[in-house]
């Protein structure tokens, strides 16, 4: 890529990681959410990798990596449901109730409310961010080729 | 504005019909984004800025996972309609399709009148009353989504990670196997 | 209710698409375009005239927000589909790229033939 493409991609990428974790955040005050704060967090990452090329992007944050982020995010979210369920086991729990809210709750329009809505939050942008670098880099790994004659499907992991 | 979302609607279904009938498979994944853009603006219209703040950014990986992907190696691109029964099969069903959906359409509700101010015990009322007192956040939909359907966002983790984990297992490494065959 | 006929034009443009086309890619956007026409429609059977978007202002009573907020429900599940959109669109393209491995061809009128 040219130098502008690169510089600037420079620039702006630590503003998208920013508005990315924003968004994610402040789910239960604004607009936003789990699904749209992971999702802009993971294009930060593409951006990088169609700038600089994919070796630079698996330096910063490799693939197996976002693997086990992927999945680390979705036993979260499930052990957050169950939790409560242990933990308020005479009180009338149900899957998934808001046990932070039941005993600490806060005060509205606040950052630290709404119990385990903003944990839930953070444990879903983990897990899309995981999922759709690891979507985006299996497709920038593969090739298909034609090798005397036949065709050859390689999956390259090292550099370039 | 119920003018300006019929326009907006309309353009889009000026660009799905010009990407399904162009040549250039460029062009066509460029009105796919236009078709992706005027649904963000409608969604905007109709006062959801949730879902289209979501759709665009969804709209531009959709939009980079099909260049990237695919469009780079297509040496020689096909395009053009299947054979002559496909295609008036296509456009016989598309045609029932509308009259059954005017049949149907007959008997749904205004727009601009939802269906749950007819019902005095619908789950929409319930959310709506309940959900600063009950949950404190003052995002409707954030409580509904993940406090009084997670279920539901589980359902949607679970769809994604085997998504990916499909993908993973569709795309090994074959060389060896290839050379020794 | 000329909104509700211009969405279900929106998706028969999809389904045509699905229909009549040979090319492996232009079946993968028809069903994109679709899902969108879908979502659109969930979201207009929602709206309620002349109110606001279900979050809450600050000092706002709890009547005047029941009573000028669009429903909030079918938001919600269609963040959900469209996430799960995207989750089966990025699997669409691993089939066609393996499709194309095998066969060489992203034809599906080829591919019917060539079995092996």
């Amino acid at each position: 890529m040219s130098l502008i493409v690169k510089t600037i991609a420079r620039w702006v990428v630590g503003f998208i990681f920013l508005y990315g974790i924003y968004t994610m955040v402040y789910g239960h005050l604004t607009p936003g959410g789990g699904f749209a704060g992971g999702v802009i967090l993971a294009c930060a990452y593409i951006l990088i990798m169609l700038a600089y090329g994919r070796g630079f992007a698996f330096r910063n944050l490799d693939w197996r990596i976002a693997r086990a982020l992927d999945s680390v995010g979705g036993i979260l979210f499930l052990t957050l449901g169950v939790l409560g369920m242990i933990l308020l086991m005479d009180d009338g729990a149900f899957f998934f109730v808001n046990f932070i809210q039941r005993s600490l709750p806060g005060e509205p329009f606040h950052l630290f409310n709404a119990g385990t809505i903003p944990i839930g939050n953070l444990v879903i942008g983990i897990k899309v961010m995981g999922a759709v670098f690891v979507g985006f880099a299996l497709l920038s790994m593969v090739r298909v080729y034609e090798f005397r004659g036949e065709r050859v499907f390689e999956s390259r992991e090292e550099e370039e | 504005m119920f003018e300006l979302l019929a326009l907006i609607i309309i353009f889009m279904i000026l660009a799905g019909i010009l990407t399904i009938e162009t040549e250039d498979l460029v062009s066509a994944v460029v009105s796919m984004g236009a078709v992706g853009f005027g649904l963000s603006v409608c969604f905007i219209l109709l006062r959801a800025p949730d879902v289209a703040l979501t759709n665009i950014v969804v709209e531009v990986v959709v939009l980079i996972l099909l260049l990237r992907g695919t469009i780079r190696l297509g040496e020689k691109t096909v395009s053009g309609h299947r054979d002559l029964a496909g295609l008036v099969s296509g456009i016989i069903l598309v045609i029932l399709f509308l009259i059954f959906g005017i049949y149907a359409g007959v008997e749904f509700p205004r727009f601009g009148e939802p269906g749950f101010l007819r019902f005095e015990d619908s789950a929409s009322w319930y959310y709506l009353r309940e959900a600063l007192s009950r949950t404190g956040a003052v995002n409707a939909v954030s409580a509904v989504l993940l406090d009084f359907r997670a279920y539901d966002t589980l359902g949607e983790i679970i769809v994604l990670f085997t998504a990916v984990l499909g993908s993973i297992a569709l795309l090994r490494k074959k060389l060896k196997r290839d050379k020794e065959q | 209710m000329i909104i509700y006929f211009l969405v279900l034009i929106l998706f028969s443009v999809g389904v045509y698409g699905l229909l009549s086309q040979k090319n492996l890619l232009k079946l993968i956007i028809s069903l994109s375009i679709m899902e969108s026409a879908v979502n659109l429609f969930l979201i207009c059977a929602g709206y309620r005239q002349e109110a606001e978007a279900p979050i809450m202002s600050l000092g706002q009573s709890l009547e005047v927000f029941v009573g000028h907020s669009v429903d909030p429900f079918p938001q919600a599940m269609v963040i959900t589909a469209i996430v799960i959109g995207l989750g089966v669109l990025a699997l669409l393209i691993t089939i066609a790229l393996r499709l194309y491995h095998r066969y060489g061809t992203f034809d599906i009128t080829e591919i019917r033939r060539l079995k092996g």
